[in-house]
């Protein structure tokens, strides 16, 4: 067997490909939340947050190229890591045909415990995302801006919309929480000495991002921002 | 068959062993030795029965050299042998410290610490090969303890001048043992060691009076079957659970070298046992096993009984004056450090007068409060940490709180089937290494010696022995269908039918347990004539009643573990009366045979040289056995009284 | 104290299985877990049904043959220790208690609570060893291995091989074992000539023996009776990615 053909195949390969391509979809919901930021410094900031995004890098990029260049990086990215989840899920039921009859988990954290179903709800979640704010299918008002559609999306009466929406924020942090930890384990850069500290920024980075986004949501519902 | 009386036959002798200087012996019979050229070899098949440190180094180093090796063990992977559980380290004669260790020292040490039961000519090659143990050892990886310099750390050990003990914390044995797993495994992965793992050797298969294969049960089908070779390696271990009790783990029998023994190979020395002072004691009826606690306790911790007897208060409770430090005052140059089969008899002798402490008033306390006192909880905690942990876990007891309870059980056996220089039983084409054979140790084993006699077997006699043996195969082609093997299969069949189908009302268990308590009190760590002679009229009515009475549930197909314990009942039975009649016939004491009758004006052991400087050997006859006795000859190390006030 | 146990009942590999509940009276607190076994057991020997199986040997922590799932946890519900170090005196009258063999599919069940861990030694034939045959070895003291090495390396051989690690990753990986021999020879420079091939090709037997793949969820490590770190895990995992040139 070839390096790379065995690297692929290998159950570590696999885990290595989740965790690459898991480290470029938290830089990616790093820099998203980031730019959610602007909605601070009112709607036409934020608006034009957006405009820019179309038109970075232009000319030498065509309109919008940097966006789609983005978008198909973070397709495979996605691709690679539910590909790569999906294989050792499966992997890890046929590990196991008979369940234990009594069974409880030992240290397992909750986010540990609950990374496959975590990582299922949310891309239900970006896909309805997509569609509420990039297209604006399913969005209440989807001629407006982003940021109309954003003030559309949280209002009070939509309430629904905002509990969906936290609660799969919540549940992206809970799988950042595990999964950046995870990563640098599965990368071979944790050791027992470093494993705690760790752990630790693996906790704030998933706080911080999770109060990131969610101060959004936040300022609209309170009426912060107009 | 009982055999309650013996008869004495021809002298034997060691016909390989080498004359001439004693350094130059070894090195004279690899050069007398005959060679097997490479190519004749990969015709040759040798099987291994047991995969501990003797059994596992010799299959695999067999393997290396292109021998066609099958490896058989009971357990289900070779790497969980007892060897494992050894704790304290191997010695060899390094001399890395400067601190005047040499080969001949470490020969010397152990002829004397083996009370003169052993040949001078095997503990010399011993301690030649010591070296190249350690040197092959660390090659395979096992991460010996080391200084911070990155050169191996050594101590000292059970009693020894120098520091010559290289270990891993205290789990040396499970490290060498690994190491010689591995080995084994990647002459597996090589094609030249076939494994056969949960498969139980119950004969020996002897043709033209050479040992040419053996039935074994596979233990997961339940299917007996015949392996046929152009010799046979028998590293089996030891019997002490012959005992019931004793530190070995719950598998290990007797059964393999046994079944040898029947088929005319010799039995040496039975009587010599190495009972260890500092173990867990029993807690109860239902106890299955004995614990062992490192004797490195003894360095720090000081053993003790109550002046009084039957003083049942708490340790605590019990005043300095009342309290009777018993080795330090008896043994004041050595205190608490004296040999393990002092210790051990000095504990049994205070029990006996009623001054035992905890359940059963089978104990002495081992307080580590002059020690907490002295160097402080926190240094006692570094050294001894784990040992109290796991104290406590048995126990649950804190050594920190109240003093441990310790007990002597059976640790070791230096009997074992006869062997010549080359390791070649009395059956031709019959190698037996480890401590299945009786050769290195005497009458007691050192501290330590253990794993290096198990290793030194495995690595380097043994491949280097058995060539001369098999330059004279390979032997004529055999199957089971000569009726040699028949018979043997016939007879293990016989057996397992008739455990099975015995509609009786006790377990094997009860029995061995039994016979257990008898050979615990009178072939244990004093024995008497009047006690060998009570054992040798009980075992043939527990026999007797075994037969009758036992009861084994299921079939001899597929997975039966009362059947396993059943038939390794049968072969203890018969070992301990052989044992009982060994003891019996030595009215000396010499190192772990101690006779109530033979012990100078102070209770200690008191050899006589004059009539037993020899190696006992039985020959089985199926009545009375036959004694041939070897002489033994010190040429190098004068016999002296060992002394230790 | 009395104790109910319900205990994984089953004749052979191709039986289904099944929980069986005994009733055992009379159990002392100094007993060990498997000397409780063994008073069962010979009671059902009186009885003349078959006793339960079950895999034991030394009886004193080392040798990694006992192998029961006690109440959903491997080795029972002390930490680091073994089923047979496991005492009585941490259950109290009236428990009841579940006892399971290692479950996966690369552990078949042989009988009852008995399973086949020969896929172990396969990992090791794999490459989990050093090749030095006997004889060729140099003096011992010709490579010195700093203590800091051969302290973490004997860390990681103190592995006893018993499975408990697979009993309790939820995805059956036997991945802790196999770091744990990678990781004790990769720490001694005698290990070094046969790092690569002997990550690459440890990873890809245990992943051809139908182990489950690591998900760094930590269950082997807490259940562990030698204590053995995640880190060994995320060593083999740089060697990995190392050797196969990433």
């Amino acid at each position: 067997m070839t390096r790379s053909k065995s690297l692929t195949r290998s159950t570590v390969g696999k885990k290595a490909v989740m965790a690459v391509t898991g480290l470029m979809l938290v830089g990616f919901l790093f820099f998203h939340a980031l730019g959610n930021m602007k909605v601070f410094f009112g709607g036409d900031a934020f608006d034009h947050y957006s405009h820019w995004l179309r038109t970075v890098l232009t000319p030498i990029l065509p309109h919008e190229g940097f966006l789609w260049l983005a978008r198909v990086g973070l397709l495979a990215a996605v691709i690679g890591h539910i590909w790569s989840a999906t294989s050792l899920a499966l992997r890890a039921k046929r590990a196991r045909p008979v369940k234990y009859a009594h069974r409880k988990p030992v240290q397992g954290s909750y986010a540990a415990r609950t990374m496959r179903w975590g990582g299922v709800i949310v891309v239900l979640f970006v896909i309805y995302h997509i569609l509420d704010l990039t297209t604006g299918h399913l969005n209440p008002n989807p001629d407006g801006g982003p940021f109309a559609r954003l003030s559309a999306d949280f209002a009070p009466s939509r309430w629904y919309v905002t509990a969906f929406y936290v609660l799969a924020v919540v549940t992206v942090g809970f799988h950042l929480r595990h999964g950046l930890w995870s990563a640098i384990q599965t990368l071979g850069r944790s050791n027992e000495r470093r494993e705690k500290f760790l752990k630790g920024v693996a906790l704030g980075f998933s706080v911080l991002l999770c109060a990131m986004f969610l101060s959004v949501p936040f300022a609209v519902v309170t009426g912060l921002v107009k | 068959m009982t055999f309650s009386d013996y008869t004495e036959g021809e002298p034997i002798k060691d016909s390989k062993a080498p004359e001439g200087p004693i350094e130059t012996r070894w090195d004279k019979r690899r050069f007398g030795a005959k060679l097997v050229n490479p190519a004749n070899k990969r015709k040759l098949d040798v099987i291994v029965v047991g995969t501990g440190l003797a059994g596992g180094a010799a299959a695999a180093t067999l393997g290396e050299l292109g021998y066609r090796v099958k490896s058989f063990c009971y357990q289900d992977s070779p790497r969980r042998a007892h060897s494992i559980a050894a704790q304290g380290g191997i010695n060899a004669a390094k001399n890395y410290r400067n601190d005047g260790d040499s080969i001949h020292r470490l020969f010397y040490d152990t002829v004397k610490g083996g009370d003169f039961r052993s040949r001078e000519s095997n503990v010399h090659r011993l301690a030649q090969i010591s070296v190249e143990i350690i040197d092959q050892c660390v090659a395979q990886g096992v991460p010996f303890a080391r200084e911070y310099g990155g050169l191996l750390d050594t101590r000292s050990f059970g009693g020894a001048q120098v520091s010559r003990t290289f270990y891993a914390r205290g789990q040396t044995g499970q490290q060498l043992l690994l190491g010689a797993y591995q080995a084994l495994e990647r002459q597996i992965a090589a094609g030249t060691v076939e494994m056969h793992s949960r498969h139980e050797m119950l004969d020996l298969i002897v043709i033209d009076g050479r040992a040419r294969g053996i039935v074994v049960r596979d233990m997961v089908s339940g299917e007996i079957e015949t392996h046929f070779a152009d010799a046979v390696v028998l590293a089996s271990g030891g019997y002490g659970n012959v005992f019931y009790l004793s530190t070995n783990a719950k598998g290990c029998n007797v059964t393999a070298s046994w079944r040898a023994h029947r088929r005319g190979a010799y039995f040496a020395n039975p009587c010599y046992t190495q009972i260890h002072p500092t173990c867990i004691p029993v807690s109860g009826d239902h106890q299955s096993k004995l614990t062992l606690m490192s004797e490195s306790l003894r360095n720090d911790g000081r053993v003790w009984v109550p002046k009084a007897k039957g003083d049942t208060r708490r340790a605590a409770d019990i005043p300095e004056a009342e309290r009777d430090y018993y080795l330090e005052r008896i043994y004041p140059a050595f205190g608490n450090l004296v040999p393990r089969d002092i210790a051990s008899r000095a504990a049994k002798n205070v029990c006996d007068e009623g001054r035992g402490v905890g359940p059963g008033g089978l104990g002495v306390y081992l307080d580590f409060a002059d020690a907490i006192k002295r160097l402080g909880r926190d240094a006692v905690d570094a050294k001894y940490g784990n040992l109290f942990e796991m104290y406590e876990r048995i126990t649950g007891e804190n050594p920190f709180e109240q003093p441990m309870r310790i007990y002597p059980a059976v640790h070791y056996t230096m009997g074992g089937l006869w062997v010549d220089y080359d390791l070649q039983s009395t059956i031709p084409g019959l190698f037996v290494a480890g401590e299945a054979n009786f050769s290195d140790h005497g009458a007691n084993r050192l501290g330590a010696s253990a794993l290096m006699q198990g290793l030194a077997d495995g690595y380097f006699v043994l491949p280097n022995t058995i060539g001369d043996y098999l330059a004279a195969g390979p032997f004529d082609k055999v199957d089971e269908s000569h009726p040699a093997s028949k018979e043997a299969i016939a007879k293990v069949t016989g057996q397992i039918e008739r455990l099975v189908t015995n509609d009786g009302d006790r377990t094997a268990d009860s029995f061995h347990r039994e016979l257990g308590q008898l050979m615990w009190e009178y072939c244990g760590m004093e024995r008497t004539e009047a006690g060998l002679r009570k054992a040798l009229e009980r075992i043939p009515e527990l026999r007797e009643e075994f037969w009758k009475r036992v009861k084994v549930s299921g079939t001899g197909e597929g997975l039966n573990q009362a059947l396993e314990r059943a038939g390794r009942v049968v072969d203890f039975m018969d070992l301990a009366e052989l044992m009982c009649l060994d003891a019996l016939a030595r009215t000396e004491s010499c190192g772990g045979h101690f006779r109530a009758e033979s012990q100078d004006a102070d209770g200690e052991a008191q050899r006589d040289d004059e009539n037993f400087s020899y190696v006992a050997a039985w020959e089985h006859t199926g009545s009375a056995p036959v004694l041939h006795k070897e002489e033994l000859v010190f040429e190098y190390v004068k016999p002296s009284q060992r002394s230790y006030k | 104290m009395n104790l109910t146990l319900r205990i994984w009942r089953q004749n052979g590999p191709g039986d289904k299985g099944r929980m069986v509940t005994y009733p055992l009276s009379d159990v002392s607190p100094d007993m060990s877990f498997l000397e409780m076994l063994d008073v069962l057991n010979e009671k059902l020997i009186l009885d003349g049904e078959e006793p339960v199986a079950f895999d034991h040997d030394c009886r004193e922590g080392i040798c990694g043959a006992c192998s029961l799932v006690i109440n959903g946890t491997p080795h029972g519900p002390q930490k680091a220790t073994t089923t047979c170090q496991l005492h009585m005196r941490h259950y109290k009258d009236g428990d009841t208690i579940d006892i399971e063999p290692w479950r996966a599919r690369a552990f078949p069940v042989i009988k009852d609570l008995v399973v086949d861990r020969t896929a172990f030694d396969k990992i090791i034939q794999a490459g989990g060893y050093i090749s030095a045959p006997t004889g060729s070895a140099p003096d011992a003291h010709a490579v010195p291995v700093p203590k800091a090495d051969a302290d973490a390396a004997f860390e990681a051989a103190t592995c006893i091989g018993c499975g408990a690690c697979v009993a309790a990753c939820p995805n059956g990986s036997g991945m802790l074992f196999t770091a744990a021999k990678i990781t004790h020879l990769g720490l001694v420079p005698q290990g070094q000539p046969e790092r690569d091939e002997r990550v690459l090709n440890m990873v890809h037997t245990h992943d051809e023996l139908d182990f489950g793949g690591c998900t760094n969820t930590g269950e082997c490590t807490a259940v562990c009776p030698k204590g053995i770190p995640l880190e060994t895990i995320g060593r083999l995992n740089r060697d990995f990615l190392k050797a196969s040139k990433v």
